[in-house]
């Protein structure tokens, strides 16, 4: 459920932008949600579906997910979240708040919970067309 | 293009009358205790309040209110859990007994996330416990929080208070609105901070002296209203009529 805060979040952030470039009817918002946050996208999608006013409403909403990417500070180790390695609660830690990741993951070679989100922290608006 | 979170933040924070975050220039000064206690102290004068500790790395109002086996309610976003009278949220519910080392950039979008997906709906006073100094957190919550008003806690130190100095200089000159001052730890009859703070037309709101009796409160709220400490800020607020 944590999905909906996100999801008004994008149709108030996607509603702001649309005002300010004068766009009347939103087509199409291009997102990106990055996989350490876990973000369920059937309930996102129809979060969206539920919380579009009515610049939305013939809007194609595309979400793209991304691997999450981390790198160590220390080491400079490059490697992949993967959600399947954590307990429920870490991982529903992690998808409420992602830099608790922090707390509960070291680099897989070194140790060291000082390593950088390279990519695929959580959710993104990359874009919003539609008619001026 | 954006990060959708950002234009979320005014929305989450509609329903609440006074943002009032607890700061100082130095650690140790007691900003959780007072933070957490004047929390405390407002919603038993019957004000709804929210409390959120903001300081990630080193969050502290669980141990002072004695707050155990409360979590989050997940209904559209995160509702914080009702403790002592009043809504409490931090990342201690999420990092547990754990320590979080979090750079500048990863406190920001905790920040940014919780600011977000909180909702406290209505409120007469959220109460922000700060970290401290003029990291991160303050900047962000001066960046994202436009009507935040700020408690500087100071103590009678000169090192205490020559950050706090700058603080305030730093505060004025961003047109930020200082609510006030309080003087703890007090421990010998000096007006000094008071003239300090009077001098940049900046209330100041009391002093507190150095109580024996906190450290063996601390957990139990009841305790701490009862001990000196308490029973000068409940007059503090009281005063200033809150």
């Amino acid at each position: 459920m944590h999905e909906w805060a996100l999801a008004e979040a994008v149709i108030s952030t996607a509603s702001q932008i649309a005002e300010k470039e004068g766009i009347k009817e939103v087509t199409e918002v291009k997102i990106k949600i990055g996989e350490l946050q876990q973000i369920e996208l059937d309930i996102l999608e129809f979060a969206l579906s539920q919380l579009k006013t009515s610049k939305f409403k013939n809007a194609k909403f595309n979400i793209e997910t991304t691997g999450a990417e981390l790198k160590c500070r220390i080491c400079e180790n490059k490697w992949m979240f993967n959600k399947e390695k954590l307990d429920k609660d870490t991982a529903e830690a992690i998808h409420f708040i992602p830099e608790i990741a922090h707390t509960h993951i070291k680099c897989p070679k070194c140790g060291s919970p000082d390593f950088e989100i390279l990519k695929g922290r959580g959710i993104w608006l990359e874009s919003i067309r539609g008619e001026k | 293009m954006a990060d959708p979170r950002i234009g979320i933040i005014e929305e989450r924070l509609k329903g609440v009358s006074n943002v009032i975050a607890v700061s100082s220039g130095k650690g140790g000064v007691g900003k959780s205790l007072i933070a957490s206690l004047l929390a405390v102290i407002l919603a038993r004068k019957g004000y709804k309040v929210g409390l959120f500790d903001l300081d990630f790395t080193s969050p502290s109002i669980h141990v002072i209110l004695g707050v155990e086996n409360v979590y989050p309610e997940e209904q559209y976003g995160i509702i914080p859990p009702q403790v002592h009278g009043l809504k409490y949220m931090s990342i201690v519910y999420y990092s547990g007994k754990h320590a979080s080392p979090l750079r500048g950039v990863d406190i920001s979008n905790a920040l940014i996330e919780l600011l977000a997906i909180t909702r406290w709906n209505t409120l007469d006073f959220l109460i922000i416990d700060m970290p401290p100094g003029i990291g991160d957190a303050m900047l962000d919550i001066i960046r994202f929080v436009k009507r935040i008003e700020i408690l500087i806690v100071t103590t009678p130190s000169q090192l205490a208070f020559e950050t706090v100095r700058k603080l305030i200089n730093l505060l004025s000159e961003l047109k930020i609105s200082i609510i006030g001052v309080i003087e703890n730890m007090k421990m010998k009859e000096s007006q000094l901070i008071q003239q300090q703070t009077e001098g940049r037309n900046i209330t100041f709101w009391g002093e507190i002296h150095f109580d024996t009796m906190l450290e063996e409160a601390i957990g139990n709220v009841d305790k701490l209203l009862n001990i000196e400490f308490g029973k000068k800020l409940e007059k503090i607020v009281k005063d200033l009529k809150l």
